[in-house]
């Protein structure tokens, strides 16, 4: 018999070494997250997930479940936290959703709906981010990077190639790639990569393919990213 | 030699020394580049190139740990890198001025290289001279008491090209100003004394066979000399120096329980990273107590059955690094280091120092292990904790430079002997490193229990109006709470504490504090990189006249989220200066609340000053009317 612990008074159950946001989703419970994904080890870095246990705050990517823990994820508290989270992840790079090929297929802009962030708050920090277009098949816009860190975990242990990494520290760190240029174009990666396939935002994007899928009728017009399974299937079908 | 002049042929040289010196371990990538920075004056493309091909890192990789520390550079920064201390204290001291001065003096803007490619100058957090400030780095080189006339002598030995062995020698001089003496200061211990007194207590009944049964066997106690050592610190109510105050006898014996896998050993690192602005108490331990401190480590190696030692010595000390060795040097000929230490056999324990790059992060165990292990210095996702999973995922404990001075001390005179001293929960003494505005800055060692009120006394501080303890990250004390006692049964502490007179204005005291975390988070996590940020921004709100009351909650509003959501410690302490000022210096923060409404920080006069030093012209027509402009 497996052990269980509850959400928001919903009993889980679990299998031991599993982490909070494993057993979660397997039970169909949406937790936001930005930087975890189901196939990498989880980053435990933008810290949407955090839930409250025993009245202390914890990644729930990172956590490991326990029987009988008391887990409380989806109340006020805990989510108006969350959208001020989201409002730093906006405020801190340049996020213009309206020009945006990602809109629509967007965690970011999805996860802000379902926070119900209805404006950015803080003041913008207009960072300069230059756009590498260097790549035949591949834009880098750096400006929406969240800095998740999930294109260097697939490119290292996917792809075996290491083409992405963060450099930089506190407020200057960002992504760089494997070149003494810094250009993608120098690099050997390729449309193919998984790395190519797992950012939650518009940093890597497909060339020539825009609005292939029109306004309206992309992943999270449809349905909310809160819906059951979405994330795994956008993160699939991308 | 001039760095643009150097040939790719000779940049590989260097390289490969210093690879082959390390033994090709990308674990040391940290001190790889820091040593080809030493030999280029910075990290040149061509080296990257090099380390990458030799030790078969991407690229990407050495880039990224090199982007992290502040005092690794990837682009120029001249032959002399010259880095303004911007501690609290300095700026009392006057740095800012002198920082200025020398600007001026050298035709050169802050932050930025000469035009010539000769210099740059720029302001670095606390280097640990704060009871001898201004201080400041020269190419990783701490010189002392800054003043204007020593600017202008290192302007004219800058401006002549000549070498820092050339630079008079007082510039480097750095005192320990010992004050006040108790137990662990003021003995005479000599190399050996302790490892032999602990060996001598219990005759080990052979090193390796205790510590195999110590795991199996849940550790009983008397089953020969470690298990006796471990004791001792046990007896002694041990907690950790570094501030949090874990039980260090608990630490040690959950990581000489934890089960080694094949090919695994116990790892002993002792935490001189030694950068909470104030803090300098680490700096003396290791400048005249060396001897004593490897010895702590060494019995504590002893104790869990560790045989890898480090010491991660703080960038800022980097001139601590040649005696350092030359201490270990000395242990390993007189047997104190090495195989069969003091002939029992299987005690085998050495110790390597690694010098951090200036992050003060690295201060955080976990973070402290990542840096150690080559990687940026950002803290691990916990559990599993270092005791069991630290460095290269082998049982790690880490403790302070001081836990493992007094850690000899125990080893001497025994665990009784050493919890009578202190209070009833802060066995033994502490080292206050103690500056700011006081006649007699320096070091003094109390035992625990001791009253602020009484430290001020001693160290001749007057019209005192606050003080923080154990840095920004610790609490700020008003007049009222000078009676309070440092131990952790009430104000514990790293060490630190800076005193404030009536003169200073604490809201200013608080906005450098916030500029420091600002400029030390990891960037790791969005509520400690983007929050530190917004945190800095509102503070130089209210200092640009810009202030309402809505700022107050929103400070308020951060510092809940920065509490309940960071990663480590240094998110969660960021907003505290802010948050004691306000509730003890009301009236420094409602002088900043010009309006009564929210206001924006945007300011258009000052918008319009890159334009005004483009074109040249500073009069009157070519400023907004700021205050006009507001009413309209």
């Amino acid at each position: 018999m497996s052990q269980t612990f509850t959400i928001d008074g919903r009993v889980i159950p679990f299998e031991i070494g599993q982490t909070v946001m494993q057993a979660a989703s397997q039970a169909g419970i949406y937790i936001p997250h930005l930087c975890y994904h189901p196939a990498f080890k989880p980053n435990g870095s933008c810290k949407l997930c955090t839930v409250k246990v025993n009245g202390r705050q914890s990644a729930s990517c990172t956590l490991r479940a326990q029987s009988g823990m008391v887990v409380e994820s989806d109340t006020e508290e805990i989510n108006a936290e969350r959208r001020t989270l989201t409002q730093m992840l906006f405020v801190e790079g340049n996020h213009f959703c309206p020009s945006c090929e990602k809109s629509g297929h967007c965690q970011l802009q999805a996860t802000a709906y379902h926070l119900g962030m209805m404006s950015p708050h803080f003041d913008h920090f207009f960072p300069d981010r230059a756009v590498d277009a260097s790549h035949p098949d591949i834009l880098l816009d750096f400006n929406r990077c969240i800095l998740c860190s999930l294109c260097v975990q697939a490119s290292r242990e996917v792809d075996k190639k290491q083409v992405f990494a963060l450099s930089g520290r506190g407020i200057g760190t960002h992504l760089i790639v494997n070149a003494r240029s810094g250009r993608l174009a120098d690099t050997d990666f390729s449309l193919a990569d998984k790395a190519a396939q797992v950012c939650p935002v518009g940093v890597i994007l497909k060339k020539r393919t825009g609005f292939a899928v029109p306004i309206g009728q992309r992943t999270y017009d449809q349905q909310p990213i809160s819906a059951p399974g979405k994330v795994a299937e956008e993160i699939r079908h991308d | 030699m001039a760095l643009g002049e150097m040939h790719g042929e000779a940049i590989a040289g260097i390289v490969d020394r210093v690879i082959a010196r390390y033994r090709r371990d990308s674990t040391c990538m940290v001190q790889i580049l820091r040593e080809v920075q030493e030999a280029c004056d910075w990290i040149p493309p061509e080296a990257i190139d090099r380390i990458q091909s030799v030790l078969g890192v991407a690229r990407a990789e050495i880039e990224s740990v090199a982007g992290f520390y502040s005092f690794l550079y990837l682009r120029p920064r001249g032959q002399y890198r010259i880095l303004f201390s911007d501690n609290i204290t300095d700026r009392m001291q006057g740095s800012e001025a002198l920082l200025e001065q020398l600007c001026r003096s050298l035709w050169v803007e802050p932050g930025k290289v000469s035009e010539d490619g000769l210099l740059s100058i720029d302001r670095t957090s606390c280097t640990g001279m704060c009871d001898q400030g201004p201080g400041m780095l020269v190419n990783n080189r701490a010189i002392t008491r800054l003043t204007a006339a020593r600017i202008e002598q290192i302007a004219e030995l800058v401006r002549n090209r000549r070498p820092l062995s050339e630079w008079p020698a007082a510039f480097f001089d750095v005192a320990d100003h010992i004050r006040r003496a108790d137990i662990l200061l003021d003995q005479t211990m000599q190399p050996g004394d302790a490892l032999r007194a602990a060996r001598e207590r219990v005759p080990s009944d052979g090193l390796i066979a205790s510590n195999m049964r110590s795991w199996r066997e849940g550790l009983p106690s008397g089953i020969g000399g470690p298990a006796a050592m471990l004791d001792e610190i046990k007896r002694a109510n041990l907690r950790g120096r570094g501030g949090a105050g874990f039980m260090t006898g608990l630490k040690w014996e959950a990581c000489r329980n934890a089960p080694l896998k094949a090919g695994q050993q116990r790892i002993i690192v002792c935490n001189a990273d030694e950068g909470e602005p104030g803090t300098f108490k680490d700096r003396v331990l290791l400048s005249s107590y060396a001897d004593q401190v490897f010895e702590g480590m060494t019995a504590a190696a002893y104790a869990i059955g560790a045989q890898r030692g480090f010491l991660y010595l703080r960038g800022e000390y980097r001139y601590l690094l040649e005696a350092l060795n030359a201490t270990l040097s000395a242990r390993r000929k007189a047997n104190l280091l090495g195989r069969d230490i003091l002939g029992i056999p299987g005690a085998d324990f050495d110790i390597d120092i690694h010098l951090g790059a200036g992050a003060y992060v690295c201060g955080e165990e976990s973070a402290l292990i990542e840096s150690l292990e080559g990687k940026r210095g950002t803290p691990r996702n916990r559990p599993p904790f270092p005791v069991t999973n630290g460095y290269l995922d082998q049982p790690t404990i880490v403790n302070n430079v001081e836990t493992f001075a007094a850690v000899a001390l125990i080893a001497l005179k025994g665990g009784d002997w050493y919890a009578s001293f202190g209070t009833r929960h802060s066995a033994g003494t502490k080292l206050l490193s103690v500056s700011g505005d006081c006649a007699r800055p320096g070091i003094y060692e109390y035992p625990y229990g001791v009253t602020v009120r009484q430290v001020l006394e001693d160290c001749g501080a007057s019209q005192t109006q606050a003080v923080q303890i154990s840095g920004p990250s610790g609490i700020c004390l008003s007049e009222a709470e000078f009676d309070r006692i440092i131990g952790f049964e009430d104000i514990p502490t790293a060490g630190a504490l800076t005193i404030f007179d009536r003169s200073r204005d604490m809201f200013e005291v608080a906005r450098a504090y916030v500029h420091f975390f600002q400029h030390e988070s990891c960037g790791f996590c969005t509520p400690c990189r983007v929050g530190t940020s917004l945190l800095k921004k509102l503070m130089d709100k209210l200092h640009d006249r810009h202030g309402s009351p809505y700022d107050l909650g929103e400070i308020e509003k951060l510092n809940q989220l920065l509490q309940s959501m960071s990663h480590c410690g240094l998110g969660h302490t960021a907003c505290n200066p802010v948050i004691d000022t306000i509730v003890r210096f009301k009236p420094a923060y409602e002088k900043r609340m010009v309006h009564d409404q929210f206001v924006p920080a945007f300011d258009l006069d000052r918008a319009l000053s890159t334009a005004r030093q483009m074109t040249g012209r500073d009069d009157s027509q070519a400023h907004l009317d700021v205050e006009q402009g507001r009413s309209a």
